[in-house]
């Protein structure tokens, strides 16, 4: 019997989606070990504390909650140290979290606190007696790694997205856990948090993203591709590296090697050529449609989908066709 | 001000990998070797930040074998002013041994900065230079886009999902640098002649123990071949029966 720690990870009074995921997968270790307790970490603002239930739906025994007006923000040297002094007063098989911003900058701080192993951007966990496993994307996607992980607590940062959240509903405990440090005396400080495009989902969680490439040809055609967005109504944007180093759009709206790394349900590639950099970013989703006027473009190697003509025709079509479907709902 | 560059020798990202008979490495037979691209970019910043200032020194870190002795001169030619190899037979998938070793390195060399790329592209893990600043007990920022250090202080913005925080931190710290911050230079002729007689220090690296082993290496699933369904705006009828027949995304 051994019992997993998850951090919880929150964003203002909301629960990040890749909490659920990382506590679904924290229960199926737990359950293959024996039957241990999931606890969870959930700090965030006052307020916080009504996601516990949340976190109860997807299998968390006990919710240690910690809220502090100073954990609006990511306070990120109090949350290592509250999970590390958690995780040496209680012994625990595994620490799961995302590898989502937050999770990526904690998993690291909590080996060395706790001189812990620790697997990245993992996409499959397994546990069998004292053998833990993982499977981790490298090489930009290209080469899947399977790691074994030897020692206590193994620390387990879960890509988003990539392991469903299954429901293992229970009702959780919830304790009050006293921060590590003070989350108001970091000495790293958030002094403001600049919000992205409204309305829109991120990338990470989008289940259609819509991307544009130099094919759009003028930064004011990309609002070709928000209109395509706007019109699947949960789609989320991005763009190429090209663009971005152009300027057309910000570089956190990159797709690709060294951007972000994403398997939506639909990718819809516009003008975008299909450079080995891009794929490495988006080969996994799920459905691929390419538009491009070059039917030699190696993105249409990958597109289930594709269409050879001009964006600047196709697309608009494209949008309203898209807006009709919808109606029809 | 000193600042300390770790950085890392990768293969090239264009290639296209096969796995080696072992099955636990990736062939390197015919694949290119350079600097991580991330790493690059924190040479860039670190060498902009002492030409912005003056003065100072920009110490190039790198752990490995022999090979990456050639990195090191590859960033002393874009104007590092020294480099340390620290010398293994390898460099582990296991980023807190080598975060381990580095930390003994740089723990008395008075650094003010230490800088990261955010990753490496081999291992795309992220681990070693938090690792590092928790080690050395020095503040950290991540995945950093802007970054200023004025007045001893630095500030800086690192992306969230859909949003960005900007920090404000006290130095010494460890920073660890994202896309977009900055070009790296091309070598110049007259760098690289310069690089040649700059020290290059190579001691053994006091690696911690290995507990993340590589078991097996795979070359993910391929995609179905690709199918172009039609031309132009006349294909756009076809495009949504399939989204909503066969692909059930609409």
């Amino acid at each position: 019997m051994a019992n997993i720690l998850v951090f919880a990870e929150s964003r203002g009074t909301d629960l990040r989606k890749v909490a659920g995921e990382a506590v679904s997968v924290a229960r199926r270790l737990a359950d293959a070990s024996g039957g241990g307790e999931v606890h969870a970490l959930l700090a965030g603002p006052p307020g916080i504390a009504q996601k516990a239930d949340v976190l109860g739906r997807y299998g968390a025994d006990v919710v240690l909650v910690m809220e502090h007006t100073a954990l609006a923000t990511f306070a990120r040297e109090s949350i290592a140290a509250t999970l590390a002094a958690r995780a040496k007063a209680a012994s625990y098989r595994a620490i799961v979290l995302g590898f989502s911003a937050q999770g990526r900058d904690l998993g690291p701080r909590l080996a060395a606190r706790l001189d812990a192993p620790i697997a990245s951007d993992v996409i499959d966990v397994q546990v069998a007696g004292d053998a833990l496993t993982v499977k981790h994307p490298a090489y930009a996607n290209k080469v899947v790694v399977t790691l074994t992980v030897t020692g206590s607590p193994a620390i387990v940062s879960i890509r988003p997205a990539a392991i469903t959240a299954t429901e293992s509903p229970r009702t959780a405990r919830v304790e009050t856990i006293q921060p590590g440090t003070d989350p108001a005396a970091s000495r790293v400080k958030v002094t403001q948090v600049v919000e992205g495009a409204k309305g829109r989902p991120d990338l990470a969680d989008a289940p259609v993203i819509v991307a544009g490439g130099r094919g759009l040809k003028a930064p004011e055609n990309f609002k070709l591709v928000e209109e395509l967005a706007d019109a699947f109504g949960n789609a989320a944007v991005g763009a190429t590296r090209a663009v971005t180093d152009e300027g057309w759009r910000p570089h956190a709206d990159q797709i690709g090697q060294t951007g972000r790394q994403v398997s939506p349900q639909l990718y819809v590639a516009v003008g975008i050529s299909g450079a080995i950099q891009h794929l490495a970013g988006m080969r996994t989703s799920k459905t691929i449609v390419a538009i491009n006027k070059d039917k030699e473009a190696p993105i249409f190697k990958v597109a289930d989908y594709g269409i050879v003509g001009d964006v600047l025709e196709v697309v608009p079509a494209l949008t309203s066709a898209v807006r009709e479907a919808k109606k029809g709902h | 001000m000193k600042i300390a560059v770790c950085i890392k020798r990768t293969p090239d990202s264009e290639t296209r990998f096969r796995i080696g008979a072992s099955g636990g490495a990736i062939d390197e037979a015919g694949v290119k070797f350079d600097m991580d691209d991330f790493a690059s970019y924190a040479v860039e910043v670190a060498l902009q930040m002492k030409e912005k200032a003056g003065s100072g020194e920009v110490v190039v870190v790198a752990l490995g074998p022999d090979n990456v002795q050639e990195t090191l001169r590859k960033a002393m030619s874009m104007g590092a002013d020294r480099a340390i190899q620290l010398k293994a037979d390898a460099v582990p998938f296991d980023g807190l041994a080598v975060a381990k070793a580095l930390a003994a390195e740089l723990k008395a060399g008075g650094f003010d900065l230490v800088l990261f790329g955010k990753h490496a592209f081999d291992t795309s893990a992220g681990v070693v230079g938090t690792a590092t600043a928790e080690l050395l007990d020095f503040p950290c920022v991540t995945a950093v886009s802007k970054l200023e250090i004025a007045n001893g202080k630095g500030t800086a913005r690192r992306e969230l999902e859909g949003a960005a925080e900007m920090v404000e931190f006290a130095l010494p710290a460890v920073v660890t640098i994202d896309e977009g911050i900055a070009r790296p230079r091309y070598p110049s002729l007259k760098g690289i002649m310069a690089a040649k007689k700059k020290p290059l220090e190579s001691k053994p690296a006091q690696l911690g123990p290995v507990r993340v082993a590589v078991k097996g290496m795979a070359l993910p699933p391929d995609r179905p071949p690709g199918r172009i369904i039609g031309e132009g705006t006349a294909a756009i009828p076809e495009l949504v029966k399939l989204l909503q027949t066969e692909a059930k995304v609409l």
